[in-house]
């Protein structure tokens, strides 16, 4: 009697501090819930095929790989028909196992891991922007202002004419052209939020701007001029050890 | 002035360093022994001034893709150049020049290159042997790789060859993170130029010896730059880190011995195989030899990419290259000097600190890929460093508990921090949490989040404090 009062009082206690379901936020993995919720649009009956060119890329990737380890190829294979479709439905997952003759528990062990795979469909261009410190330290948040002014969307949302997805994503690896966006395989570096806007309004109107720096450098060379490789460089066999 | 001049039969005159050369017009030698062997050795006296790098020295010649990048423009900058009589030298002579320059590795973890590629030099067992080029570049504040890549891919599939030649390597699989769409398709290309041009594939070179080169493209994971995660994410899985031993030279990938090594690690080692081991040891400090990309972003005028000396000052580094910092050196709070995973250093240390690995152990940080993430004194340093803390959440695997539950702690709570929204023990309680990372995890992204947590705390408590004590007051106003 007494026990079991006990352990009400310690039930209750921690049952007030377990946040309640409704409350919590859904647990985001990389690229939305981790797990699948069939609806219309994406449920194993999902119509899904490779095209016999793709058939032939996988074929051509799966050679890549020693024999007997045909289950490496997932990660291209899952590519290749993310590019197909533009998005992962259940049905491609599972015909990727079909193709490399895995368990499909495997192919969405991948797809759940990686942040590129994107489960849930996506706008024709997806905007990913970097929010990573030396983007942030170099004003990523009003570039991230911009985009949602312009385009009237949040973080992770479509627009309604489906044409653009906004994510917000981790360091993409070009820091030195901080602020920047990635657009499908694009980098737009140097931004500033004209820069962005009229990039936004190109693709609108269905011209795909060309990558890299807007700021007028051509990579990543400093910005002023030159301070190093300023001369043509050296040719063939300069400095090279005279016992060769 | 009397000087006795004598001129030396063998080797070369030793000059030590001041002394009697100034006496001397026409440059005569000074008194040497004849007995002591430092006679008959090259001395040259012990380098005090490290950088600016002479163009000459440079072994990225189209950093700045200025010139083409494809075979031809290749050839002409010098690489592939004697190529073939290098792999003819075999396995122990590049060994051993690569182990000469004392080149270290440059993926973060400086561990010597010689004695790495070493560890794969033991008769074969009947399993095929791989080299792993890792070019998942992922770490903020890094983006040096991705030069090499679309503007200088030729000298990475040449040291894919020289490389993968010197530890015995059936082929080697370049694995690129998935955002590089455009630097992989570069690469690919030039795989393709030295597939057609005989270079590599079957008797690469005509040395007799059969190499292949394959890209494989990541699709967004950070942890899959860690070594033995690279190595689950090319074997089809998800890039969860495996523990070590075994290490990647006994079981790497599909099972066989592997070495992963960077690609600016891979990159250099054919310029080192041609111009000597002792040219490039001869750059930056002793035991942090040769030359290094750094990055320089942030807070600068002119944020780039160069290719310079190891051991430069951070000083020197930041003001000849990247146009000095945003409002003057003195307007500098601090820097991170190694990609994110480095601690951060104030303005007093950043004064005279070398970038070499040794300087920065010195200084309680590290060089890790000599990314440099400059700060102002504009910046939140609290919310710089939470949003690091947050990238290190997203990226970890999940595999372990100390970064799975720990990092995701001390997000919450370095957001709160940011606030002000907590108390003074909690900074203690961080500092005892990251302590409790750093060490037990499976792999170093563990370390790599706990490391800026006590950076910050280190040097800058009394900000964190005062930020705290500030929020203090606004809720009793409030109440």
């Amino acid at each position: 009697m007494f026990l079991s009062r006990a352990i009400c009082a310690a039930v209750s206690q921690s049952a007030r501090q377990v946040r309640s379901l409704h409350r919590s936020a859904v647990r985001a993995g990389a690229g939305g819930i981790f797990v699948h919720r069939d609806t219309p649009d994406n449920n194993p009956d999902t119509p899904f095929e490779f095209t016999p060119e793709n058939m032939k890329r996988i074929e051509a990737i799966i050679l890549n790989y020693p024999e007997g380890h045909k289950a490496a190829a997932t990660i291209p294979v899952l590519d290749v028909a993310q590019r197909q479709h533009g998005w992962l439905p259940i049905s491609a997952m599972n015909k990727v196992a079909e193709v490399l003759e895995i368990a499909p528990m495997r192919v969405y062990e991948v797809a759940t891991f990686y942040t590129m795979f994107m489960r849930q469909p996506v706008g024709k261009y997806h905007i990913q922007i970097c929010t990573t410190t030396p983007c942030m330290l170099c004003d990523s948040d009003s570039i991230l202002a911009a985009i949602q002014n312009k385009l009237g969307i949040k973080v992770g949302q479509t627009t309604p004419d489906k044409l653009f997805t906004l994510s917000e994503v981790e360091c993409l690896g070009a820091c030195v052209n901080a602020p920047m966006v990635q657009i499908n395989d694009n980098y737009y570096e140097d931004l500033n939020t004209a820069d962005i806007e009229q990039i936004l309004d190109e693709l609108k109107a269905g011209k795909v701007p060309p990558p890299g720096p807007r700021n007028g450098r051509f990579s990543c060379e400093p910005a002023g001029g030159l301070t190093s490789l300023t001369g043509p460089p050296p040719g063939p066999g300069f400095g090279v050890r005279s016992d060769l | 002035m009397l000087t006795l001049s004598r001129i030396l039969v063998s080797g070369a005159a030793r000059v030590p360093a001041a002394a009697a050369v100034a006496a001397s017009q026409s440059g005569a030698t000074t008194i040497t022994r004849f007995n002591s062997t430092a006679a008959q050795q090259q001395e040259k006296p012990k380098k005090t001034k490290f950088g600016p790098l002479a163009d000459e020295d440079r072994i990225f010649t189209n950093l700045y893709g200025r010139h083409d990048w494809r075979l031809k423009g290749a050839l002409s900058r010098g690489d592939w150049y004697k190529t073939k009589e290098i792999l003819l030298k075999g396995v122990d002579w590049i060994l051993n020049e690569v182990k000469t320059s004392g080149l270290r590795g440059r993926g973060g973890a400086g561990f010597p290159t010689g004695m790495k590629w070493g560890f794969m030099n033991k008769p074969s067992d009947g399993r095929p042997k791989y080299l792993v080029v890792n070019a998942d570049e992922g770490e903020p504040g890094t983006c040096k790789d991705r030069e090499i890549m679309r503007h200088d891919p030729h000298k990475l599939v040449e040291g894919c060859l020289v490389a993968g030649r010197a530890m015995g390597a059936r082929a080697a699989y370049i694995y690129i993170r998935g955002e590089f769409y455009n630097e992989s398709s570069n690469l690919q290309v030039a795989i393709n130029e030295a597939y057609a041009a005989g270079l590599i594939g079957k008797n690469a070179c005509d040395s007799g010896y059969d190499f292949d080169v394959f890209v494989m493209r990541g699709a967004g994971a950070y942890i899959c730059g860690e070594e033995t995660a690279l190595i689950e994410s090319i074997e089809g899985k998800q890039g969860k880190p495996r523990l070590k031993p075994p290490f990647p030279a006994d079981v790497g990938v599909f099972g066989c011995p592997t070495t992963v090594a960077n690609v600016e690690t891979v990159s250099v080692a054919p310029t080192i195989c041609r111009r000597g081991g002792s040219w490039f040891v001869g750059l930056g400090r002793e035991r942090n030899s040769g030359t290094k990309l750094f990055n320089i972003s942030g807070h600068v005028n002119t944020p780039c990419t160069v290719e310079e000396e190891m051991s430069i000052p951070l000083k020197e580094l930041i003001e000849r290259h990247a146009g000095g910092v945003r409002g003057g050196w003195d307007n500098l709070l601090c820097v991170i000097p190694g990609g994110s995973s480095t601690p951060l250093i104030p303005r007093h240390v950043c004064d005279d600190v070398l970038m070499d690995f040794d300087g920065l152990i010195q200084a309680q940080t590290g060089l890790g890929t000599a990314a440099l993430i400059v700060m102002d004194k504009s910046t939140d340093v609290i919310r710089a460093i939470a949003r690091l803390i947050e990238f290190y959440k997203h990226e970890s695997c999940g595999q372990c508990t100390p970064c799975r539950e720990g990092v995701d702690w001390m997000n919450n709570m370095m957001w709160r921090f940011v606030k002000g929204d907590a108390r003074e023990a909690e900074i203690d309680m961080i500092w005892e949490i990251s302590k409790q990372i750093e060490g037990h995890t499976i792999c170093a992204l563990g370390d790599g989040a706990a490391w800026p947590v006590q950076g910050l705390i280190r040097h800058f408590r009394p900000v964190m404090e005062s930020r705290i004590a500030e929020f203090k007051q606004k809720q009793q106003a409030r109440a």
